[in-house]
């Protein structure tokens, strides 16, 4: 290896959204010392921890990674897979590892994968709630016992010590459950005595791909070249490019605050972060520092079951109805409720009025000349929703209202069946900090062959 | 005073979850010159942003101007935690909209 540099492959934003492979054999040909691959992301929302599921389809995952795990084999390179399945809790790794074996048996491979899983146990969290080792992130409510009991699936997002250890075992394949997003990318070079601050903020462009590059795009490979003094980003498709703007701006987003950047045991500080145009549409990118904190802390993520809902798609035309939809639902909303004695909730979601953005919703005059009417029934049970659902569509479909002239019915149903019963719905219980002796403490290492 | 749509100033108005429990908005200006101006005047407040969203002002978390990219930060709590019942935007990603009509004070030539 030459030590003053390290090059890092990124192929695509989220494992399964897919690159170019003429993108990614320009990449290869470039000799990086690491292929790193985030899949994660909360964005989606608690569903998938909860329900123990991947966002991306198990086509689309096996695709990218027969790409990059035959390549990385054959260049006898490491492939870091962070979060593995999406939310990287057992259903989601187990799921990764499953496709792994599937590529290895078809392209004859034999390899070593270390896993590394992030599961929390209630029983754990709950015996740092009690030892006061919980914190509440910025703005986030206090956490209660009760929020630690209700919670189905708690996952902790490791930092770049597991990997590490992973690391030490010589591992083809680093399979990563819940992970800091930039760690798969940085925790190599970190390892090889690279600056924390410069490895963990290429990281964070690279866990995204191309997004940070002009045109954006979240499925094409990016090349990333950490120095001892700075890091160099570069396309690998000739139709995109980096620019000053493009990569400080992507520090921006889906970020709180752009120069506090908080992490697994420590804080990436980008207040002297200086972005720098090069020839070739290529950045570079320096000062940005790691400020450890102690005591270490991780991130926890846990949802609950929140019960089982059914949705109606239907749209209104009739301006009689319109003018008066918020009287008529908020009826209905009553009327159900009393009929069944289920205990449930139904939102009406009004598309053409407020379907975006609800309370926030600053046009409240405009008056459209059709709608959309989401009919929405959560229960505790899947019987339950259905009968709340079936109940409100039809009790629309059917009342009268002041100034009725359409007497056949209120809705244009989209679907026969008009009621879709939608399965279990989560809601996130837990996202907080837990302080931790020891980095290594709650993400044990799993060694495994796989191949004939 | 003569003022302009945000609209026109921008190259990026967006937003996005900051994780589940928080939504920011992003707005890069066209002009470092304008971002200068607005930023020197005190333009974007946590009062501003507050009533644009029809948002208690302790739901407006923070304003902050991030030079490298000419842009400025508004990040405010969820009206709903993502994906949990009565969320409308799971990504967060299309409440942007009442930034694009905002009128800003045009520098004085």
């Amino acid at each position: 290896m030459n030590e003053d540099e390290f090059r890092v492959l990124s192929p695509t934003a989220i494992l399964g959204y897919g690159f170019p492979q003429e993108s990614f054999r320009k990449g290869m040909a470039r000799k990086p010392h690491l292929v790193a691959v985030d899949a994660g992301s909360t964005d989606p929302g608690p569903y998938y921890l909860g329900a123990g599921k991947s966002f991306t389809s198990r086509k689309a995952v096996r695709r990218d990674l027969e790409i990059i795990v035959e390549a990385a084999v054959g260049a006898s390179i490491p492939v870091i897979i962070g979060s593995a399945g999406g939310s990287g809790a057992l259903p989601h790794v187990e799921w990764t590892r499953s496709i792994l074996e599937e590529i290895a048996a078809k392209k004859r491979l034999r390899f070593t994968v270390a896993v590394l899983h992030a599961d929390i146990s209630s029983h754990d969290v709950l015996a740092a709630f009690d030892s006061k080792r919980l914190r509440s992130l910025s703005h986030s409510a206090p956490i209660r016992r009760e929020d630690i009991r209700s919670s189905t699936r708690i996952v902790a997002q490791m930092g770049a010590e597991p990997v590490w250890k992973a690391l030490d075992t010589g591992s083809q394949v680093i399979l990563c459950g819940r992970c800091y997003d930039p760690v798969p990318f940085a925790a190599p070079a970190i390892r090889e005595g690279f600056d924390p601050g410069l490895a963990y903020h290429m990281g964070k462009i690279l866990e995204c791909a191309a997004i940070a590059a002009t045109p954006g795009s979240g499925r094409d490979c990016v090349m990333g070249t950490l120095r001892r003094d700075g890091f160099e980003l570069e396309s690998l498709n000739e139709q995109r490019r980096f620019t000053r703007v493009s990569t400080a701006a992507h520090t921006l987003y889906e970020k709180s605050d752009p120069y506090r950047l908080p992490g697994p045991g420590g804080t990436l500080d980008l207040t002297d972060t200086k972005f720098e145009e090069l020839d070739g549409g290529r950045v570079r990118v320096s000062g940005s520092r790691f400020v450890p904190d102690l005591p270490y802390t991780i991130k926890l993520e846990g949802v609950r079951l929140s019960g089982y809902r059914t949705i109606c798609v239907a749209g209104v035309r009739d301006p009689a109805f319109i003018c008066r939809i918020d009287a008529i639902l908020d009826s209905v909303e009553r009327q159900v409720i009393e009929d069944l004695g289920i205990a449930g909730r139904i939102l009406f979601h009004v598309y053409g009025v407020n379907g975006v953005m609800g309370a926030m919703e600053p046009e409240k005059d405009s008056v459209p000349h059709e709608m959309a009417v989401i009919i929405e029934a959560i229960a505790a049970d899947e019987e339950d929703a259905d009968a709340l659902c079936a109940h409100a569509r039809s009790t629309v479909l059917h009342c009268g209202y002041p100034g009725r002239i359409s007497t056949a019915g209120n809705l244009a149903l989209l679907y026969s069946p008009s009621d879709i019963p939608c399965g279990p719905v989560y809601e996130f219980s837990i996202y907080h900090l837990m302080e931790v002796e020891d980095p290594l403490q709650y993400f044990p290492l799993e060694l495994c062959e796989v191949g004939r | 005073m003569k003022t302009v749509p945000l609209s026109e100033l921008a190259v990026v108005i967006r937003s996005k979850n900051a994780g589940p429990y928080e939504l920011t908005l992003d707005v890069l200006f066209k002009s470092e010159e304008v971002y200068r101006f607005l930023k020197s005047i005190g333009f974007f407040t946590r009062e501003l942003m507050a009533e644009l969203y029809g948002l208690p002002i302790e739901r407006i978390f923070h304003i902050i101007y991030f030079d490298p990219a000419a842009a400025v930060k508004c990040t405010l709590q969820r009206p709903v935690v993502s994906g949990s019942p009565g969320d409308t935007d799971i990504y967060g990603a299309q409440q942007h909209a009442p930034l694009l009509d905002l009128k800003v004070p045009a520098r004085e030539a």
